[in-house]
């Protein structure tokens, strides 16, 4: 199938062909200087045929040759994906850097799996068995996860094993298995397999659904507007608001199996940190690189605008790849209004007619099907898997009000929005929690959580009445409960994502700290005025954000309760609870070896306090008690740190 | 053998089409008009019509008249020979001197393979605290400022660039004022690096495509000296001079404007230019700094919001002073935690205090009572203004961190700063005027 080029017009070529062409098939145009440059047939009209291409266009000459090709824009899957860095075509990146050098030169095309390393084979069906698509034929380990061969997902109806290969060590080409349809044709089957990137990957049971907490560490996220395996959210924001932070921090600490990182269309750079960090971090849980259950699609800014396109796809695929191996998945796009934007570039050339700022009418049920493709699934052999969908938005001028985000909300589970005013005062994660929202329930009692929102909400009632009466116009109870929310805000939904130990906090540590501050939130505490209520709270505060520094304790849940846990968790190490040992001391990078609080100490410290105000409020209550009297009992301490020499002398 | 072709069939815009055939896309011509010859690059491939943008624009140019293709796209010549000369954005002379005979380079490289990128570490000292302590600026970084119009946004430009210790610098000028080049002129003759300087420059008087051309040529000499293990810093003034030329250029080719007449490829075209900002693996680096002018002191116009999107963040300038809120360096935290141990304690501290100090600010303007803390706060704000936000200041980092903790100290208790007890007790200014002169609000005090 062979065409000559008419038009170049940007990352658009027309060409004319007499053959038979498939729409959304790749092909090459080919330049005078023999560089291939691989595209995509997106209209056909007549013998006229649209293609995008997915390099730079530069020395593509009018008559130069198209070979056209029967299959979609696909991804190859096997074994070995873990810890790679794809480019949104599935180039590997490291192997591209070896062959050409510092610049992505158009037409360089790698084989996205190594097919000289050999795997542990371990066969799972015999001969003679029936099997189906995307039934297991045996596995082969991958990093701490069996990595399950399974029947080519394309393949329709019922097969027969005729043969399988001995166990052994073979590298991914190896014809691992022979099956028969049944017409008696035989098919083989080796340990890679292709699959188009726009045609969802889901081999299932039944669609789940789902309820499982995505534990992500953050601790606004978590306990406020929790995700779930097998869900969807979004993170809009402004420019430096904190969205690709956000998402770093979340691949970290993220409690699932895998996670895929799409940097679509936005800074190399972000990336680096993240191929550069990633091989030197320790996963917790397992204790190998975080690298290893990480693969990165890397398409950035600069990168050409099509295969920004496809990045998104390609990650989608590979998730969904693991999760038909029936792991939990998380995939994070970072950023969707890149790809967005990348569809509005490619129709503009279309000259379809534009719908709302230029983007494509089809914009929005794009979205909706990208979502739609995550999901918890129930696999044929009854074990659950999920994949997760991270993306974040970034609107034109910061306003939520455009297209993009818009048609997001529509079909996400969790909105996670950030605000200008917040990263503005530095109080990150800027997650705004008066917008912000989720459909499900996460690891915090939602009735309790429900409480602390309706504080924070009327603690802002109360700020903005104030901007009209002034404090002297705000009785002292509104005053107190706008401090405490206050509170709860600087000491709970702040989190330091560049602090080893706050940057993330486990699920008992977040439910042990929350029931502490709901005691205080509900505490009954009664000022004298404002300027005593402001201090007492203020105090509280920087108590806490001590706390968060201090490495959690296991020990201060009480040992009955935790044995009764771990019986009830499964041994899927997405649910086992990482042991936040003490080990979790600043990494060397850090550089700031800072001196940290015990957290019981701490803990100690906050109870007395607590306890001291409480005592202060009933007879201050009861009647004005000269201050005098009252002095000693009442810890004064102006700088905290005399709180904690008293407290150790108490013991 | 040199063809030319002369079937021009449409002048409009900066856009002649001519018939021709056999020429790839993106590639260079050369137009003579009666008067004059200019550079052409095509922009639109159709059968055997030949779309071409040219750079001197089309004024005068007729059906008449003779196009020469030259056989490779845009093209800077790199070399020695460019250090201390002057070029306008067809990389002619515009200082007077020959012109300069050094092999070529293509502008518009491919992007850098990620893998080949280091991790930038390396801080840039400039002795602004507002850039030192809070927006630190880190080698190979990509940072505008945002600024409008009026402020001195190059004098600053020039001072940090002057600051930064580079190898060679690249001053590419779009639409600038012949003052303003002259003043960048002198800065550098002053400082005594006039002779590793390179300097590109496009007036206000100048053809709209030139202006276009400015950043692609200052990125590409700029990346050849990178590729040589040179630290190079190219500034760039003012790419919305830059994005109105692209803007220029989509509508008259009819183009679907997006937002505010600019069109859809706004980010793409300006992420491709400021990711050329890099650290080599095993090479130099690349800094770019960058001005952009925003129309109205509006940071959701498309070019600020779009630069926003792409750079690694962003000083903020305004009343002639760096804007805490909304400046931002991104790559910050790649380097403060190995300055000092207090250095990002102090650098979260201060920004959230004077973030109160707004809301303190707003309710003297509304004549409200002003509360103890309020009346702190708002002593704490304008001691913070004069003596760190201060754009006159020329300090160093630990004398300016210093400064922060005695502005602290003079308004504050340590635990109304939200600053961690360990630190506070390392750095806590021993002699404090408020411990000294006032007692303690204390939780007992009637
Ligand atoms: N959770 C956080 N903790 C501390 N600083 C943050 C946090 N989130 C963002 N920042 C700061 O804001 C900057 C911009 O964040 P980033 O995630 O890159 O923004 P966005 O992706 O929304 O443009 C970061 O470089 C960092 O300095
Ligand atoms: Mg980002």
């Amino acid at each position: 199938m062979i065409g000559q080029i008419k038009a170049v017009f940007g990352n658009m070529v027309v060409a004319q062909t007499k053959d038979r062409v498939v729409k959304n098939a790749v092909g090459y145009c080919v330049r005078h200087d023999g560089i291939k440059l691989l595209c995509e047939i997106i209209r056909i009209r007549g013998d006229s045929v649209d293609l995008q291409i997915f390099e730079e266009t530069r020395g593509l000459k009018v008559g130069d040759r198209v070979e056209f090709q029967e299959d979609m824009l696909s991804v190859v899957l096997g074994p070995g994906l873990l810890g790679q860095i794809y480019d949104g075509l599935q180039n590997p990146l490291p192997e591209l850097g070896e062959k050409v050098g510092y610049f992505l030169e158009p037409g360089n095309y790698i084989h996205a799996l190594d097919t000289e390393c050999t795997w542990d084979w371990t066969p799972k069906v015999q001969a003679g068995a029936t099997v189906m698509a995307a039934d297991t034929l045996g596995s082969v380990p991958e990093s701490i996860f069996e990595h399950n061969i399974m029947v080519p997902f394309g393949w329709e109806g019922q097969y027969t094993v005729q043969s399988v290969a001995e166990p052994g060590s073979y590298p991914i080409t190896k014809e691992i298995a022979k099956l028969t349809d049944s017409s008696g044709n035989e098919h083989p089957v080796t340990m890679e397999q292709v699959w188009p990137v726009k045609r969802p990957l889901c081999v299932a049971k039944r669609r789940l659904l789902p309820t499982k907490p995505m534990v992500t560490s953050v601790r606004i996220i978590d306990s406020m507007f929790p995700i779930v395996q097998g869900g969807t959210y979004c993170i809009p924001g402004p420019f430096g608001a904190g969205k690709t932070v956000l998402q770093q921090i979340t691949s970290r600490h993220a409690r699932v199996d895998i996670v895929i990182i799409t940097a679509c269309g936005e800074r190399a750079g972000e990336v680096v940190d993240t191929i550069r960090e990633f091989p030197e971090l320790q996963d917790p849980r397992t204790g190998k690189s975080l690298m290893e259950r990480t693969i990165i699609i890397c398409n950035t800014s600069a990168m050409p605008v099509a295969a920004r396109d496809a990045s998104v796809y390609t990650g989608m695929t590979l998730a969904e790849y693991y999760r038909q191996i029936g792991l939990n998945v998380l995939l994070l796009a970072d950023s969707t209004s890149r790809w967005a934007q990348a569809m509005r570039e490619i129709s503009g050339r279309l000259e379809g007619i534009p719908g709302e700022e230029a983007f494509p009418a089809y914009l929005e049920s794009r979205i909706a099907d990208f979502y739609e493709r995550a999901a918890a699934i129930e696999l044929r052999d009854k074990r659950i898997a999920s994949v997760t969908i991270g993306g974040t938005v970034s609107p034109a001028g910061g306003n939520f009000d455009e297209p993009v985000t818009q048609a997001t909300l529509k079909v996400v589970g969790a909105f996670h929005g950030l605000s200008r005013s917040r990263s503005d005062a530095r109080r990150y994660p800027a997650i705004d929690p008066l917008d912000s929202w989720s459909k499900y329930v996460g690891i915090i009692d939602p009735k309790k959580v429900k409480k602390v929102h309706n504080m924070l909400r009327r603690g802002d009632e109360i700020r903005q009445m104030m901007m009209v009466v002034g404090e002297e116009g705000t009785p002292i109870e509104d005053f107190t409960i706008m401090l405490k929310a206050e509170f709860f805000d600087s000491a709970y939904l702040q989190q330091n994502a560049f602090d080893a130990v706050d940057a993330a906090t486990s699920v008992d540590r977040q439910r042990f700290v929350f029931d502490k501050i709901l005691e205080i939130l509900e505490a009954d505490f009664t000022f004298k005025d404002k300027d005593e209520a402001r201090h007492a709270l203020k105090k509280i505060s920087s108590m806490f954000i001590n706390w968060n520094y201090a490495p959690w304790d296991q020990s201060v849940i009480p040992e009955s309760e935790q044995q009764e846990k771990s019986k009830a968790e499964e041994k899927n190490i997405t649910e086992s609870e990482e042991k936040d040992k003490p080990a979790d001391k600043p990494s060397a990078k850090d550089g700031q070896a800072i001196d940290r609080d015990d957290f019981k100490e701490v803990l100690g410290q906050i109870d007395q306090y607590v306890q001291s105000l409480l005592k202060n409020s009933g007879k201050a209550k009861a009647e004005d008690i000269p201050e005098s009297e009252e002095k000693d009992e009442v810890e004064p301490a102006a700088v905290s740190s005399s709180t904690q020499e008293d407290s150790q002398n108490q013991k | 053998m040199r063809t030319f072709y002369d079937e021009i069939s449409q002048i409009a815009g900066n856009v002649v089409t001519v018939k021709a055939r056999g020429i790839g896309y993106d590639e260079l011509a050369v137009i003579t008009t009666r008067d004059r010859s200019s550079l052409a690059q095509v922009i639109r491939l159709e059968d055997d019509k030949v779309s071409l943008q040219i750079f001197a624009g089309t004024e005068g140019v007729s059906t008449g008249d003779k196009i020469r293709f030259l056989g490779h796209s845009f093209e800077v010549p790199f070399g020695d020979a460019l250090l201390g000369r002057v070029f306008d954005g067809s990389g002619r002379p515009r200082d007077g001197r020959p012109e300069v005979k050094a092999k070529a380079v293509e502008t518009g490289s491919p992007a850098v393979n990620p893998i080949k990128r280091r991790v930038p570490n390396k801080m840039i000292h400039t002795r602004i605290p507002m850039i030192d302590i809070f927006n630190t600026l880190v080698g190979s970084q990509k940072l505008p400022i945002f600024s409008v119009a009026g402020e001195p946004y190059n004098d600053v430009l020039a001072r940090v660039g002057m600051q930064a210790d580079a190898d060679i610098i690249i001053l590419g000028g779009m639409g600038l004022r012949h003052d303003d080049y002259l003043t960048f002129r002198h800065r550098f003759d002053e400082a005594g690096v006039l002779g590793r300087t390179i300097m590109f420059i496009h007036t206000a008087a100048d053809p709209v495509v030139e202006c276009l051309l400015i950043p692609d040529l200052a990125l590409a000499v700029g990346e050849q000296y990178a590729l040589q293990g040179k630290n190079v810093l190219v500034l760039l003034t003012d790419m919305t001079s830059f994005s109105d030329a692209l803007k220029e250029i989509a509508i008259t080719m009819e183009q679907v404007p997006s937002n505010r007449g600019y069109p859809g490829d706004l980010y793409t075209q300006l992420a491709r230019r400021y990711e050329k900002a890099v650290d080599f693996d095993g090479a130099g680096s690349m800094t770019v700094l960058a001005c952009v002018t925003m129309p109205g002191d509006d940071v959701t116009h498309p070019v600020p919001d779009n630069t926003g999107y792409i750079t690694e963040g962003q000083l903020y300038l305004r009343n002639g002073r760096i804007e805490p809120f909304g400046s931002l360096s991104r790559l910050k935290q790649l380097v403060n935690g190995e300055t000092r141990d207090d250095h990002r304690a102090i650098m979260n501290a201060c920004i959230q205090l004077y973030a109160q100090c707004d809301e303190s600010r707003e309710k003297r303007e509304m004549g409200f009572e002003l509360s103890e803390w309020d009346t702190r706060l708002l002593e704490y704000g304008d001691k913070f203004e004069d003596k760190i936000m201060n754009l006159n200041l020329n300090i160093e980092l630990f004398d300016a961190l210093d400064k922060c903790w005695e502005i602290l100290a003079e308004c504050f208790d340590p635990e109304e700063t939200g600053i961690r007890d360990t630190i506070v007790k390392k750095h806590w200014p021993k002699k404090s005027r408020r411990t000294k002169a006032e007692p303690q609000v204390e939780t007992v005090k009637s």
